[in-house]
């Protein structure tokens, strides 16, 4: 299971954006790395990033090896009723993690 | 994914596989594959990176689009492209009106000083485009991460 | 940069001082610092493994900035490192769960001025690591203090230099792209200067630790940092 934190914040008002903040324990191996005897490191990386809120997915993303080693998003999600925001993510071998929040709006 | 990562490998000359850094590859190029040739306007699009990045590994990026984020007008995708990366597509983030805000921010690797170009679709097949140069200084006492 | 040297003449300053706007955002960010992710995998290995005889880890408030320290059943001076894998073995040098548990313990530590005791058996290993840093090694022929001292705030290769000091550690370094101890970072000094590296966990690092925490005497750490 690939680790990972998430925050939302305590209360949001219905209808307004508010922000979720992710960050994801991963290599993010690009495969142009070496180790010290040579031997190329393959590479391996989150490939994907989807959150969903009240189990419609409401935002998501295609990493590459672009993205820095343990995955760091802040993005907005607007909500008109309480519920729950699960942010999945899976990589290039499969593994997956997740991490979900209760949202209370007011 | 994989399919995309395919795609990619075959858009990026042999050469550009020595460790990070390549001559650039040309956004214009990519621009017009994503969009199907439509050119996209050059407004709309806040970029926000640090002038000079002391490490390449990890280069804060926040970018704002400029949208209601209405269901009959919204951003539908961020595309970020850095011209001198190895694989020069870095990430494509899927939004819509749930978002209620074009606002992401991400850490992004920079294989060297370079253009980091952010291109924007709207509903409606409306495009926004923006770039900014990063400069990426290493630094003494590298060990390449490898110790 | 001149003020971060005359600074450095009269106080003691932590190694953020001298890194970009960037990276002291990273570091202050109290959910994004990538740090906590292993700082997460101590805090539920607490759970599992210290809650036993420790209690909560809020206990261990104070602990970390007593080390290097000697270890009377030990019968050596210790880092936190090796504290830790005495009471816990089997965690190797910057696996994940030595990390992530040392990350933790010293992070109850945060704001408390780092105090070492040197006195009594800690005595020799203080003495040793005060003369490894003054003591030029590698192919560059160069001592810390040639640059942690002398050259404070100067730039070499782009970058300004910091003091050299053990607060902060360990440091998520963006180099390693992971977090990382401060004998990994001592080791990579060495390799700084093209001499051999001493071997995690030997004398000379330990050594080297208890005399940098002395140097720093008085500075509050903020862990896990984060670094270039």
């Amino acid at each position: 299971m690939i680790e990972g934190r998430l925050r939302v914040p305590g209360s949001v008002k219905a209808g307004e954006p508010f922000e979720v903040r992710v960050l994801i324990l991963h290599p993010m191996e690009n495969g142009f790395r070496h180790e010290a005897d040579g031997r190329e490191i393959p590479m391996h990386i989150v490939t994907r990033v989807a959150c969903t809120y009240g189990g419609r997915e409401v935002f998501s993303v295609d990493l590459g090896t672009g993205i820095s080693a343990n995955p760091y998003l802040v993005f907005f999600v607007r909500a008109g009723q309480a519920g729950e925001l699960k942010v999945e993510w899976v990589d290039d071998k499969g593994e997956r993690g997740s991490a979900r929040a209760l949202v209370n709006v007011a | 994914m994989k399919r995309r990562h395919f795609v990619v490998s075959l858009l990026i000359p042999f050469g550009a596989r020595a460790q990070g850094f390549s001559s650039p590859a040309d956004p214009a190029k990519w621009i017009g594959e994503i969009t199907g040739g439509s050119t996209p306007e050059k407004s709309g699009i806040e970029i926000e990176m640090p002038q000079i990045a002391e490490n390449g590994n990890a280069v804060p990026l926040h970018i704002r689009v400029a949208s209601p984020m209405t269901s009959g007008d919204h951003v539908k995708a961020i595309h970020v492209f850095a011209e001198r990366n190895p694989r020069p597509r870095v990430a494509t983030f899927h939004l819509g009106p749930d978002a209620g805000r074009a606002d992401i921010t991400t850490r992004v690797r920079l294989g060297g000083t370079q253009n980091v170009t952010v291109l924007a679709e709207l509903s409606g097949g409306r495009w926004r485009v923006a770039a900014q140069n990063v400069l990426v200084t290493t630094g003494a006492c590298l060990d390449e991460g490898s110790l | 940069m001149w003020l971060s040297a005359l600074l450095a003449a009269v106080t003691v300053a932590s190694g953020i001082e001298y890194q970009s706007d960037a990276v002291k955002a990273m570091q202050a960010d109290s959910f994004g610092n990538p740090g906590l992710l292993w700082v997460d995998r101590g805090a539920e290995l607490w759970k599992q493994k210290c809650t036993g005889c420790h209690g909560d880890v809020a206990s261990m408030k104070g602990a970390a900035a007593r080390y290097p320290r000697h270890s009377p059943q030990l019968g050596r001076v210790v880092d936190l490192e090796q504290r830790i894998q005495a009471c816990m073995p089997g965690l190797a040098w910057e696996s994940r769960d030595l990390l992530g548990l040392t990350a933790l313990v010293a992070r109850q530590s945060n704001g408390i001025p780092i105090s070492v005791d040197v006195s009594g058996p800690a005595a020799s290993t203080h003495e040793r690591g005060r003369s490894l840093y003054f003591e030029r090694q590698g192919q560059l022929n160069l001592a810390c203090t040639n640059c942690h001292d002398a050259n404070v705030g100067k730039t070499l290769l782009s970058e300004p230099i910091s003091q050299g000091q053990p607060a902060d550690w360990p440091a998520y370094r963006l180099e390693w792209q992971s977090l990382g101890s401060l004998q990994r970072r001592l080791r990579a000094c060495y390799f700084g200067v093209r001499a051999e590296m001493p071997a995690f966990g030997s004398d000379d690092l330990v050594a080297l630790e208890l005399y940098l925490a002395v140097r720093a005497k008085g500075l509050k750490a903020s862990v896990p940092g984060v670094r270039r």
